[in-house]
């Protein structure tokens, strides 16, 4: 059973007079366990992709399966359950929410999952201090920079353990050396506990973390490769 | 229950992430409930006037009279037993105050005038509870016990029928013969009353003194008690009822005066109205508010949802807002009436418009009645339809589509 099946995903957006096919017929199939990097210049349709993945946008046609179920059917409440329980995600525009803090940030999805509060304390201060942001736990997003803020968003993302993490450029705003901090605890996460990750990017040092990496282009694949860990 | 206080908080977070726009909702909130209130305690104020004052005037909250007495009020209509007989059952009873009348029509006349006036014949002793008239403000003297062979009159009677204190009138009635009885009396007091139509229309003599002008030896026509609160009279009722068997009828002070009692009934449908009527000034803001407060938010709320929350809990998130926004509005709407009744509750003076209100049997100086029956009402009311008011802002909010929010700005 696959972790992530696409069977030929079509999507298109109008803008203005011309039709923009963001996915064209696109097949794809991740495995569980499977470190896969999203790369295609931009506009190749990694987010869009991404949202199809994740139930977070249906495709026009084609079929959506996770875990062995499919979802591009499903209504929104089951998607809300589904994306709750096995989903974390890094989006590439908007991650957190302003009026909470850091620390806030990262408990929400435990919070909703219902995790009790003495757990959400010690797993979020571990995963913050993890992802380098230690004694900035009652920060808000204002009071952060973009790659702080970045890194609470990929905290939220990994903290209840995810079968599956959706990451759109997860390293933008970063530093050389806080992403290679975080490539190191994704390829942890991904070897220790067979989490699935798929992430989009533009960056050349996260490409040498993963093990398969996927070329788009114009909404379809080009190029498919395994590669090893460099 | 969890997830109400993740909602909570939130919620609470974002009500003071726009302060200026809270605070001044806040203030309309709380100056519209504070309205509210206080309007309805200073119409409450009134209409208890009106029904104290028109109980005075049909003193008692509890009557007894002969079944036919209330449709024809003469002297033929009398309590079927005799004064004596009444002084025994009800001196022991326990009541607040009690006492028997005789009370008829009958006719007074001066050397230039006569007048219709309600002969009241009393024992003042056992009037003083029943505040009638206010028996420290009389010219001359009142009453001094059921013998006393003196009339007190209304001064705005006396002024009608050009007599004062010292000169001598003529009362006219009839027996229980229909033989005409009549007795002249030297005015030995006149009386003031809140209403000028009181001072018209009673005139007092001994209780005794008038049985032996009716002829109609120890009897009276009626007997009136006195309760701790004129809305709850059924204590009172349910006890005279005991003590008396079917030769009389017992009524409760509404009965006796069905206007004064449906004026009391109308109040609360009054209340009511007002509090719906601010409420609905007072929601075009609150939708407008949590419009804008949703709109700003589409984001956030997309992200919410795409991190797997439900609908149902945006839903209930922009709910929790409101309400939250709603009851700090009413505590300090409340805490303002509050503050603003008590320095008054010891009467406004309203003399200088109370002649135009004479009409409707107010008096000249209002006390404002707050009463926490109102307050609850009005919180209530204001929370319930609240809620109804947030529900079509909230349910928008839950429909947005979480794609909205991760796609750039
Ligand atoms: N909501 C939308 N409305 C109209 N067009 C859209 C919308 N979302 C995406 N597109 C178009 O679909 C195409 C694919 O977009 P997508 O965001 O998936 O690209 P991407 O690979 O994520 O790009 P980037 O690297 O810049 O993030 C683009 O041409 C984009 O302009
Ligand atoms: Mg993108």
């Amino acid at each position: 059973m696959s972790a992530v099946r696409c069977i030929d995903l079509c999507k298109t957006y109008r803008q203005g007079d011309v039709d923009i096919k963001a996915l064209d017929h696109l097949t794809v199939e991740i495995e569980k366990g499977e470190f896969v990097c999203l790369m295609s210049p931009s506009g190749g349709g990694k987010t869009t992709l991404l949202n199809a993945i994740g139930g977070l946008d249906i495709p026009d046609s084609g079929e959506v399966w996770i875990a062995g179920e499919r979802i591009d059917q499903m209504s929104k409440g089951e998607l809300a359950d589904l994306r709750l329980a096995n989903i974390g995600f890094v989006f590439q525009a908007y991650n957190l929410i302003p009026v909470l803090t850091a620390q806030e940030n990262v408990e929400f999805v435990m919070q909703v999952q219902g995790v009790s509060s003495a757990e959400r304390r010690n797993k979020s201060f571990a995963i913050l201090e993890e992802v380098g942001l230690k004694g900035l736990e009652g920060r808000r997003p204002a009071e952060m920079s973009g790659g702080q803020q970045q890194r609470v968003a990929v905290a939220r993302a990994i903290v209840s353990r995810p079968e599956l993490v959706l990451a759109d450029e997860p390293t933008a705003n970063l530093d050389s050396k806080t992403s290679t901090e975080l490539m190191e605890l994704f390829t942890e996460l991904n070897e220790h506990h067979n989490t699935t990750f798929v992430i989009a990017t533009h960056d050349q040092r996260v490409q040498a973390y993963a093990k398969r990496l996927v070329r788009m282009l114009d909404g379809r694949i080009v190029d498919d490769v395994e590669q090893h860990a460099a | 229950m969890r997830m109400f206080f993740v909602l909570s908080r939130l919620a609470w977070r974002y009500l003071w992430r726009n302060h200026r726009r809270t605070i001044v909702m806040l203030s309309a909130i709380a100056v519209g409930t504070w309205a509210m209130i206080f309007m309805t305690a200073l119409t409450r104020g009134m209409v208890d006037q009106m029904i104290v004052d028109g109980i005075s005037v049909i003193p008692g909250h509890v009557q007894i009279h002969d079944p036919e007495y209330l449709d024809d009020p003469s002297v033929n209509n009398r309590v079927a037993f005799s004064d004596t007989e009444i002084a025994a059952r009800f001196s022991d009873a326990g009541f607040t105050a009690w006492a028997s009348r005789v009370r008829v029509p009958a006719v007074v006349t001066s050397e230039r005038e006569s007048r219709g006036v309600t002969l009241l014949g009393i024992d003042p002793a056992a009037e003083k509870s029943f505040s009638f008239v206010d028996y420290d403000n009389v010219d001359g003297r009142f009453l001094e016990g059921p013998d006393d062979k003196g009339i007190v009159l209304g001064a705005k009677l006396a002024e009608t029928l050009e007599t004062r204190v010292g000169k001598r009138v003529v009362l006219m009635s009839q027996d229980p013969d229909n033989e005409i009885a009549d007795r002249g009396f030297r005015v030995v007091g006149l009386f003031h009353a809140e209403m000028e139509a009181t001072e018209e229309s009673y005139t007092f003599v001994g209780k005794h003194t008038a049985q032996n002008m009716l002829r109609i030896g120890d009897t009276v026509t009626e007997v009136v008690f006195l309760g701790d609160d004129y809305r709850d009279v059924e204590p009172v009722y349910n006890k005279v009822v005991g003590l008396v068997d079917d030769s009389v009828r017992v009524s409760r002070w509404t009965e006796v005066d069905t206007y004064l009692g449906t004026m009391m009934g109308m109040m609360d449908g009054f209340m009511l109205i007002w509090v719906i009527v601010i409420f609905l000034a007072l929601s075009f803001g609150l939708v407008n508010t949590l419009v804008m407060a949703v709109f700003e938010r589409i984001r956030e709320i997309g992200l919410m949802l795409a991190l797997g929350m439900k609908p149902s809990s945006i839903l209930g998130q922009i709910l929790i807002e409101s309400m939250m926004l709603l009851a700090v509005g009413l505590v300090i709407g409340d805490f303002l009436a509050w503050a603003t009744i008590k320095p008054l509750e010891s009467g406004i003076d309203i003399s200088v418009v109370a002649k135009g209100m004479e009409m409707f049997g107010a008096a000249s100086v209002l006390y404002p009645n707050l009463d926490i029956n109102d307050v609850i009402l009005s919180n209530v009311v204001v929370m319930i339809l609240g809620f109804f008011a947030s529900l079509s802002p909230a349910w928008r909010a839950s429909r947005y589509e979480p794609v909205e929010a991760i796609t750039k700005v």
